[in-house]
């Protein structure tokens, strides 16, 4: 019995000995580097220390999604260009998405133009490399759009120009409450598809879910604009003179085409991945699914809705994690054209101007680090959810 | 892929900074390590600009030439006896003081200017100055802006990422109570194309840069400089901290030329004037006195700078006054002749 134990334990040790070994070894190696790296900056004279993220940053950001000037800090320049980072990113996304399921359903297609098309497109922009197409839609953008002047007006409410794409501002009151109704819609609509589901799995009743979820999300908006004080209005763009010759657009918000250029870009060249992750997901179902789901009776939507799209998804969802932390990575570039993503304002200019590489540099990796993280986790989970349930 | 290289770069520089053994020191002794190591390498190891006239520019055939290069030159002249033993790095903005104090250049000749944080703050050193520029501003000419008084709410300003040029530009606009558009790009070649494509109404650099990046647009004729200068650009050689005595090298290779001006010493005649009447002139060129000793060189190291590379003016008068970058010398004249060039006596 004693002796069985010991046995058990002893394998188990064992088993522990070669881990500890690596994890001793690893951290002697960290240890080691970080040790070197300090004398050596200690001989050059090189200060390390993270204090300067509340010093005065004193440069300017041409695009930013919270206050910011020169005045504020390092700290702040930092949260501007993570933000810018994340912005052209999740933008990316979601038209790299579309785009890709388009041409990869287009592909195939039993349509010979409409496959020829979505072929071409996968092949060209799949093999130039992503900088040179970044360069290609801003340099070629630029080129082709008016100056301010002979902007492309679109009814007096947005202009597009070689300055940027001037839209609207919305200026709201009580946006708080607005914010709520749509928040509240959102868990109505969570619970009548609960009560949906139950129906048709006990009465076997359909209910018309999406007219109801859609009603819902309109309506409960609108009663706090006819009754809870919430307004909007817009402030215009209006073109302004600066000198004889030269003029702009002042008021609303102004789009840039740096972040226009590698939004396109970004999705252009990341959905040829996914429309390939697409296509080999919807060829990876058996014929014999579809035969079955049809032979049950189901029509054409129904066999792509039910039995199609959910085992096809297992084979898209893991390698377009993939590309969508390939998408946030190479947003990096965005350096290349001015757009003010984090490895500009920060690795860049703020490296630049404080000279603190190590400190720097390190900041920027571990929070590319955790972006990617954070979406592989929320893809995992997706993919979870999406896996197949034994019941 | 130019970002993607930065990156790697910056990358590598800090990772030779974490990995490799302790290096530098030798602060003290006659002894220098930089200087030690250069002689056994056979070059001089020099940080450059990607591409500036006048300054540090490449021809087709791969040349450097520029009044930068010619201080990376005089510094192989002195310590290795010939003016072409240099191994040229170009570097971008953001690089360049990371390579410097990684070790992976010895000298940045590199249109930098000398400001209190960069000298105290960072682990270099500047040796002096070659090039006394200031910021500028650069306009169509058919916009109907004469001068920074023209400027307007509004208006959108491109330069480049990384340099006191976004600062000196923030503090310009904030005192005039200007609101503008801050347009940065990491490379020079990047800002002129957007300047020129129009998206932004005025480019703003060194005005020596702005000078020559003219000369890159598709219509040079079309755009000038405002005549104001909005800030000091004190552009000088920098060394690594640590190594007092390849400090002092650099720093008097690029005297010597400056002072080989001032007494009429020049490429031509210098070897002529060994028996020189004027003590000053026979110490220059290397017939009277033992200065090289002083940082373990022979007696003729000015000499070679003088008959390798040149004095200033013939540096100056050959990169940016013939190249049509800058003709007048400005404030780059000697002392003697109403400009600011003043270097100490080598004695």
């Amino acid at each position: 019995m004693n002796l069985k134990k010991f046995n058990i334990e002893n394998k188990k040790i064992k088993n522990l000995i070669p881990q500890a070994i690596t994890i001793a070894a690893l951290i002697s190696v960290i240890i080691y580097f970080a040790t070197n790296a300090q004398i050596n900056m200690g001989n050059r004279g090189i200060a390390f220390g993270f204090g300067f993220l509340n010093q005065e940053a004193s440069f300017d950001i041409t695009f930013s999604l919270i206050d910011y000037d020169g005045s504020y800090s390092y700290g702040r320049a930092f949260l501007v260009g993570l933000l810018n980072t994340i912005l052209v990113s999740v933008i990316g996304i979601f038209f790299a998405t579309i785009i890709g399921v388009v041409i990869g359903v287009s592909r195939l297609s039993e349509n010979y133009l409409i496959a020829k098309v979505a072929e071409w497109y996968v092949e060209i922009f799949r093999n130039i490399p992503l900088i040179l197409q970044i360069f290609f839609w801003y340099f070629a953008a630029l080129r082709a759009l008016p100056l301010p002047e002979n902007a492309i007006n679109f009814n007096d409410i947005s202009y597009l120009t070689i300055k940027g794409w001037y839209v609207p501002k919305f200026i709201w009151t009580n946006f708080d409450i607005f914010f709520y109704s749509i928040m509240l819609a959102i868990i109505s609509i969570y619970f009548i598809n609960n009560y949906a589901t139950k129906q048709r799995e006990q009465l076997g009743k359909q209910l018309p879910t999406f007219t109801l979820s859609f009603l819902t999300l309109i309506i409960f908006p609108l009663i706090t604009f006819l009754f809870f004080g919430v307004s909007l209005t817009f402030d215009y763009p209006f073109l302004k003179q600066l000198s004889p010759t030269v003029y702009t657009f002042d008021g609303g918000v102004s789009i840039i085409p740096e972040l226009i250029a590698l939004a396109v870009a970004l999705s252009m060249y990341t959905a040829t991945f996914i429309a390939e992750n697409v296509r080999a997901g919807i060829l990876g179902v058996s014929k014999g699914q579809k035969e079955a789901a049809a032979s049950i009776g189901l029509n054409k939507n129904q066999i792509l809705k039910l039995v199609v799209m959910p085992q096809a998804l297992r084979i898209i969802i893991p390698p377009t994690t993939n590309q969508y932390l390939n998408l946030t990575k190479n947003s990096s570039l965005a350096a290349a054209i001015a757009y003010p993503d984090i490895v500009l304002v920060f690795a860049g200019t703020a490296l630049m101007q404080t000279g603190r590489a190590i400190e720097i540099i390190s900041i920027t990796m571990l929070t590319y680090l955790t972006l990617s993280i954070s979406i592989s986790i929320f893809m995992n989970w997706y993919n979870k959810k999406m896996a197949i349930k034994e019941k | 892929m130019k970002s993607i290289k930065t990156w790697f770069l910056v990358g590598f520089a800090s990772l030779l900074l974490v990995s490799c053994g302790q290096g530098g020191g030798g602060a003290g002794s006659k002894k220098s390590k930089t200087l030690d190591n250069t002689k056994k390498a056979g070059f001089v190891k020099c940080g450059v600009s990607q591409g500036l006239p006048g300054f540090s520019n490449a021809d087709a055939s791969g040349n450097w030439t520029g009044i930068d290069v010619d201080v990376c030159r005089a510094v192989a002249a002195a310590v290795l006896g010939d003016a072409d033993k240099v191994k040229y790095t170009p570097l971008s903005a953001k690089e360049r003081f990371t390579a410097l104090t990684s070790g992976e250049i010895d000298v940045l000749a590199r249109n930098t200017t000398w400001t209190l944080s960069r000298d105290a703050d960072i682990g270099l050193t500047f040796v002096g100055v070659n090039f006394y520029d200031g910021q500028g501003f650069m306009v169509r000419k058919n916009s109907g802006i004469n001068s920074v008084n023209d400027f307007k709410d509004g208006i959108s300003a491109c330069t480049n990422t990384g340099t006191t040029t976004e600062l000196n530009m923030r503090d310009f606009f904030n005192s005039k109570n200007i609101k503008y558009e801050p347009i940065a790009f990491e490379k020079a070649d990047e800002v002129v194309q957007a300047y020129d494509a129009g998206r932004c109404d005025t480019y703003t650099t060194d005005k020596s840069g702005l000078a020559a990046q003219r000369t890159k647009m598709s219509n040079p004729d079309e755009h000038k400089v405002l005549p104001e200068t909005i800030s000091k650009e004190p552009l000088g050689p920098v060394v690594r901290q640590g190594d007092s005595v390849w400090e002092d090298i650099v720093r008097w290779s690029l005297n010597t030329m400056i002072e080989a001006e001032e007494y009429g010493v020049n490429s031509s005649n210098a070897s002529s004037l060994k028996d020189s009447d004027n003590p000053a002139i026979k110490r220059l060129v290397g017939a009277e006195g033992e200065l090289g000793a002083a940082f373990g060189l022979d007696n003729e190291w000015s000499l070679r700078i003088i008959e390798q590379v040149g004095n200033y003016g013939e540096s100056y008068k050959k990169h940016i006054a013939d190249t049509g970058i800058l003709p007048n010398r400005g404030p780059n004249e000697l002392w003697t002749k109403g400009g600011i060039l003043y270097v100490p006596p080598a004695r």
